[in-house]
């Protein structure tokens, strides 16, 4: 069977300079997979080559969405193909109400896909009904899109972005960063929610506690643009006894 | 490529082929000799069976006009234009006059289908299902094709209601000390070189009158096309709300394709008096011209409000996508105490297009209150300016004026300029100025885009965004229109 992921000796560069040397990845749908490691590691440059970001340029190597070569893809392509990311820094779309931008996000995938877009009234019942497992407030969603948000705020709405997109392969930048206790234990709730035999999730992160509640399958460390070690979920409890060092020292 | 070069690109193919208006109706005209002159004059008036006054007052205008010289202070450039290569009255000749809407040549009644506009009252009621019990909205529309209206829809209604609404030529005839009284009153003859053209050689436009205490029943609109070749386009408009009455009125404007220049210059006047309000809305599409910047339509245009009486309000509020070059400043003179103005303005300019506009706010009474928002979008190679005047008069005590203005660029080839004048001759008042200008932004694009948006939707999802508060002032039918106007003057294909 073709994995949901497939990344292959993939080689990055930002600015001329490059940030992913040789990146090997396999998500098989179905999968949790966590990515750790330390600060200008290339995690969410990783992010961004899969997604397209501009000014990101892929010098070697490959990734396969479902067998589909991204590079050959325009980024609205791959989210219509299933890939979301959900951004370590949300942006703000000022003057664009958040219920609007999900109708007409989903809608435009939908499209795309030749699907049936969705009616207003059947949008706003999956809308509530998402806002309620993410206990957020649906006046939140009248406002302008992550304007004025808190940074928790975001994370949560990010959410509930790509629960109501659900896609097939879901990166999550630090979803956790920002989120207190309680809103750690409600957004790990709804990717809980979104865990699927049809379904990948990738979780960047850089704590454990996340991944108590979101358990992993496969946990990976990072280091200078490249995967240095994979193991299980105790491979996490590890990383929080000893820290990076050695990892740093060996990718040198 | 990225998201931004990507939209620069597409904007730069969009031209003559998004704009949907460009067919010419093929009618034939009753034109004037060509170029201008007293005989001229006397010709249009002559046509129009004005009284004498009036011939008088345009031949006055006239006489100054030859005194003047063209403006050349706006950030506009554009060849001379030679106004005796003009035709300064163009009508079809199948109309001598708007008759009833049975006797319009069917041909015009399916040139305005086209553009959307229907002239049938009936097809209007019958417009648009509404849930019951809900009122359905109605327009009134004056039809004005080149020089003439050729149909006014509501009017038997409207004047159940004590308003008049038609043709200002027609109003001349009929109603001849009303638009004696205030003509000229707000806009003088003497005001500018284009609106002193335009005193000497109008040709139609409509006349609006509201009188005291109504509120107008329905929405007024008058939509102007420009078809004849070489034609000069040279409306005016008056609309008087009497004390205590209240109208909201919208324009459209569209122009066929052509590689000639056409010249528009219009004056519109509005009054207010005590307690009175006029909603003032434009959507402007004239022709743009291409690509290449071969042909489009010269808007030099005189929009003035006199809120003469005491806590009266004009408010304007403007979506200008067309023209090739835009000179138009909609003003308020804020005369009567605790009176109020406003403008809220959409100017997107793309292609080589020029746009020198803004607004003028002067205030006079006490405790006149002023509120300016102005959102510029320029692409492709355009030049987009806002110019905006606030002043206070020595009597204008706790005068107070609020200005916002934001550009939005698109790519690296256009340009957006703000220029405020402030002027305040009374130390009570309170005069505020923001000014903002960035550029699209990249990243905005691209999360947009990684939601599934494509780059054309995410640049008009942006854009609307940047305009919400503008198209928040425009009546529900026309923000729609609007909405949409605005993606297809930056995209490719949306639309
Ligand atoms: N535009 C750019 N030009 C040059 N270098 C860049 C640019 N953008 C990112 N980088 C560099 O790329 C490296 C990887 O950054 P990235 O954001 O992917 O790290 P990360 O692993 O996500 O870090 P963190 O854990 O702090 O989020 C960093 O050294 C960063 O400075
Ligand atoms: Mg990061």
């Amino acid at each position: 069977m073709t994995a949901l992921l497939e990344i292959r000796d993939l080689k990055a560069e930002i600015a001329g300079k490059q940030i992913l040397n040789g990146y090997d990845l396999t998500v098989k749908a179905g999968e949790v997979h966590a990515i750790m490691g330390p600060n200008g590691s290339g995690k969410s440059t990783l992010s961004y080559v899969l997604s397209g970001r501009p000014g990101y340029k892929i010098t070697e190597g490959q990734a396969l969405l479902a067998g589909a070569d991204l590079s050959q893809m325009s980024v609205d392509e791959r989210a219509a193909a299933g890939l979301f990311l959900a951004f370590q820094y949300p942006l703000e779309v000022p003057g664009v109400a958040t219920m609007t931008f999900l109708r007409a996000a989903l809608n435009a995938q939908r499209k795309k896909r030749g699907e049936e877009e969705m009616s207003s009234p059947d949008l706003i019942k999956r809308v509530k009904e998402l806002a309620k497992i993410l206990d957020m407030d649906m006046e939140m969603l009248r406002r302008p899109v992550n304007v004025g948000f808190s940074g928790g705020e975001k994370k949560r709405a990010e959410t509930l972005q790509m629960m109501l997109l659900e896609p097939k392969l879901c990166i999550l930048d630090e979803t956790d960063s920002g989120l207190d206790i309680d809103a750690l234990k409600v957004v790990s709730n709804g990717v809980n929610q979104l865990r699927s035999k049809d379904r990948g999730i990738v979780v960047i992160t850089h704590y454990q506690r996340l991944l108590d509640y979101i358990t992993p399958d496969v946990v990976h460390v990072q280091s200078a643009g490249r995967i240095v070690r994979t193991g299980g979920k105790e491979l996490a409890l590890e990383l929080e006894e000893t820290g990076y060092a050695r990892y740093q020292s060996e990718a040198a | 490529m990225a998201a931004v070069q990507e939209t620069v690109e597409q904007v730069r193919r969009v031209g003559a082929d998004q704009y949907k208006y460009g067919f010419i109706t093929d009618i034939e005209s009753d034109l004037a000799p060509k170029g201008l002159s007293e005989e001229v004059i006397r010709f249009i008036s002559a046509k129009k069976g004005e009284p004498e006054w009036m011939l008088e007052w345009r031949l006055e205008a006239y006489r100054r006009w030859l005194t003047m010289t063209e403006p050349k202070w706006a950030r506009v450039d554009y060849p001379a234009i030679d106004y005796q290569d003009l035709y300064y009255y163009a009508a079809p000749k199948s109309t001598a006059g708007p008759k009833s809407l049975d006797e319009v040549d069917p041909e015009l009644l399916r040139t305005y289908e086209k553009l959307g506009i229907p002239l049938h009252e009936r097809e209007i009621l019958a417009g648009v299902e509404r849930p019951e019990g809900e009122e359905r909205p109605r327009v009134a529309v004056d039809a004005v094709f080149d020089s003439v209206s050729v149909a006014t829809t509501f009017k038997e209604e409207l004047k159940k209601s004590g308003v008049i609404f038609c043709p200002i030529s027609e109003a001349l005839r009929e109603h001849p000390e009303l638009v004696r009284k205030y003509l000229g009153t707000v806009v003088p003859t003497s005001d500018n070189y284009f609106a002193t053209l335009n005193s000497a050689v109008f040709s139609d436009g409509s006349f609006v009158y509201i009188p005291p205490g109504v509120r107008c029943p329905m929405e007024l609109s008058t939509y102007f096309r420009i078809n004849e070749k070489n034609t000069g386009q040279f409306e005016r408009t008056l609309i008087i709300a009497d004390k205590g009455s209240y109208v909201s009125y919208l324009e459209g404007c569209t122009a066929p394709k052509r590689d000639e220049n056409q010249l528009h210059a219009a004056v519109v006047e509005l009054v207010t008096l005590d307690d009175a309000e006029i909603k003032y809305s434009t959507v402007q599409n004239w022709y743009p011209g291409d690509e290449n910047g071969k042909g489009g339509i010269y808007n030099f245009v005189t929009k003035r409000g006199d809120c003469r009486g005491a806590n009266s309000k004009i408010s304007w509020t403007q979506v200008e996508t067309g023209s090739a070059i835009t000179w138009k400043y909609p003003s308020c003179v804020l005369r009567g105490d605790n009176s109020r103005g406003e403008f809220y303005s959409i100017a997107i300019s793309n292609g080589r297009q020029q746009v020198d506009s803004g607004t003028k706010m002067i205030h006079l009474g006490k405790g006149t209150t002023s509120r300016i928002i102005s959102k510029g979008i320029s692409a492709g190679r355009s030049s987009n300016a806002y110019r905006g005047l606030v002043s206070a008069h020595r009597k204008a005590e706790g005068a107070r004026n609020f200005t916002n203005c934001d550009s939005l660029l698109i790519g690296d080839a256009c340009s957006a300029h703000t220029i405020p004048y402030i002027e305040a001759k009374n130390p009570s008042c309170v005069f505020e100025h923001e000014a903002t200008t960035s550029k699209i932004s990249e990243d905005v694009l691209f999360y947009c885009m990684q939601r599934g948006l494509s780059q054309e939707d995410a640049t008009a999802l942006v854009v609307n965004g940047f305009v919400r508060d503008v198209l928040q002032q425009l009546p529900m039918e026309f923000a729609v229109e609007a909405q949409k106007l605005i993606s297809v003057s930056l995209e490719g294909s949306v639309g």
